[in-house]
């Protein structure tokens, strides 16, 4: 595994399924009476927040926690960054605070990268969601939450989502998380299928591992998972689409529409929901959605790249045995 | 120790020479079955917890002995100890293991750790470590098939297949029919660049 983890197409297959094994065995944790373990004791993380995200902040300090981590919470609204301060300042303040890793969320596309490859800070650095290019500890959950539904909770170790075929919904155009789960899936061995208006389809997605379509209800029959993106009002500003309710009637999932997929099929979404545009309340609340599941995931997926990038003097290798002198 | 030592284990150098052969490890787990049914009288509130990789066979096997002498299926389960190990920060992030507990919890049982080798404890202390997070044991005893010696730690086993005097220049390995493909345990010495790490 590299040291840091800033793009889904960074991980192999044999990283990812680590991943996805190492979170297996942390969502254990989460159901024990005492959910904490000693791990990362005495390592400080920073979760350097230049972008609102309640949801993602919330899981990775979970996940920090719950690994016993000290964390240092960093929003960029009321800090000196609004009073002009630049990235690279910012990371140098946190490197000579001697910070172990650090967890950023940025709207500009390629912040974590810049921080990770320019020297100013030495830790470990996690992208947890930049611009519209890659959030992939939400592939990575996505994925996790696939496995165990599609494949199995035990018997899903060590395997990946060869075959399964999953079909992402909605804006692609704006989505790091459709960015990131087709690099994921395909690493995984799923076959992807997008689905969204023309308008919403980015320039170059010839070059991306997945097929297009157009049409939701000719892709429905033959998906094994659906995941709905959530059409954000605020990147709506141009003329993307006629009205919500178009969109609505064409790219949204209703009960009719859940009744055409495959009865082993799943229904996944990000979160936020806008229940009545992308998602009826009914597809929302019915056993086939995982979105509550997706969240409890994602702590444990978190936990596991955390543990797998700072658990060592080095991000974890092919999986070493336990060696006889070390008893 | 570099990666590459580490990912190849305990690495052999020279021949190993074999200290128990398969009915001697047959043997040995048969006592401590017995040795143990007459400690906690009866074995009715005993759980085997497994260290793993090896420590789960063995743990396996003993209660496969003591259902043989009681008449009663004893709980087995494995706890893995990666998490809570106090050498992290020294080595590559390890891939971790199973922990499996039988039953509802340990909570008032006679919880029998099970591992091959007993060296310098630490294993032994990050293992009671994870147990306290899981629940409070009656009692906590522990089981092993060889002790080296060298400990590093105030632990000791309450239940030793055999003692096994060594010096820090010697390896000893343990290979199980469910792992390695055979049985035994296999002293050897280690080469120069080993021992100074």
């Amino acid at each position: 595994m590299k040291r840091h983890l800033i793009s889904a197409a960074d991980l192999t297959r044999d990283d990812a399924v680590l991943i996805l094994d190492t979170a297996e065995e942390m969502a254990r944790v989460a159901d024990r009476p005492i959910k904490k373990l000693p791990t990362l004791r005495g390592r400080t993380i920073c979760n350097l927040f230049f972008e609102d995200s309640t949801r993602t902040r919330i899981s990775f300090e979970a996940a920090e926690k719950r690994l016993s981590a000290d964390v240092i919470n960093f929003a960029a609204k009321g800090s000196s960054v609004s009073k002009g301060e630049s990235l690279k300042d910012t990371a140098q303040t946190l490197e000579a605070m001697g910070v172990d890793a650090v967890v950023i969320r940025h709207g500009a596309s390629g912040a974590p990268y810049r921080l990770a490859n320019s020297g100013w800070i030495d830790a470990p650095v996690i992208n947890a969601g930049d611009g519209t290019h890659q959030h992939p500890t939400q592939a990575l959950l996505d994925a996790f939450t696939m496995r165990r539904r599609l494949v199995g909770r035990d018997a899903g170790l060590g395997k990946d989502l060869a075959g399964r075929r999953i079909t992402i919904v909605g804006d692609i155009l704006h989505s790091r998380v459709a960015r990131s789960n087709v690099d994921l899936l395909h690493t995984l061995g799923a076959e992807v299928t997008l689905v969204a208006p023309p308008t919403l389809v980015p320039v170059g997605v010839e070059t991306w591992p997945c097929e297009v379509s157009y049409s939701l209800d000719e892709v429905l029959p033959k998906s094994d998972a659906v995941m709905m993106l959530r059409v954000q009002r605020e990147r709506m500003n141009a003329a993307f689409f006629p009205t919500e309710r178009e969109y609505s009637r064409r790219y949204g999932l209703d009960a009719a529409r859940m009744a055409r997929m495959p009865e082993h099929a799943v229904v996944m979404h990000p979160g936020p929901m806008v229940r009545g545009m992308e998602i009826t309340a009914e597809v929302a609340d019915s056993d086939r959605c995982t979105v509550v599941e997706q969240v409890a995931n994602g702590v444990s997926v978190r936990m596991a790249v955390l543990y797998l990038l700072l658990g060592g003097s080095e991000p974890a290798v092919t999986a070493p045995s336990r060696t006889e002198e070390t008893k | 120790m570099d990666a590459q030592a580490l990912n190849a284990g305990a690495v052999e150098s020279g021949p190993m020479r074999p200290v128990l052969e398969a009915q001697d490890i047959a043997r040995v787990l048969t006592r401590i079955a017995h040795e143990i049914v007459e400690r906690a009288k009866g074995a009715d509130d005993v759980v085997l917890l497994g260290i793993p990789t090896r420590g789960v066979f063995l743990a396996r096997r003993l209660a496969a002995k003591l259902a043989e002498i009681t008449g009663t299926k004893i709980p087995v389960g494995s706890l893995d100890i990666t998490m809570y190990r106090d050498d992290l920060r020294m080595k590559p992030a390890r891939a971790i293991g199973r922990t499996e507990i039988p039953g509802d919890d340990i909570d008032g049982r006679l919880v029998v750790l099970v591992d091959d080798v007993l060296f310098s404890g630490r294993t032994i202390r990050a293992a009671l470590d994870a147990l306290g997070d899981l629940g409070r044991p009656r009692a906590v005893q522990l089981a092993v098939l060889v002790d080296r010696g060298h400990r590093e730690l105030p632990i000791r086993a309450d239940y030793v297949g055999k003692n096994l005097p060594t010096s820090l220049r010697e390896i000893v390995k343990v290979q199980l029919q469910e792992e390695d493909g055979r049985d035994a345990v296999l002293l050897g010495q280690r080469t120069d660049a080993e021992a100074g790490q």
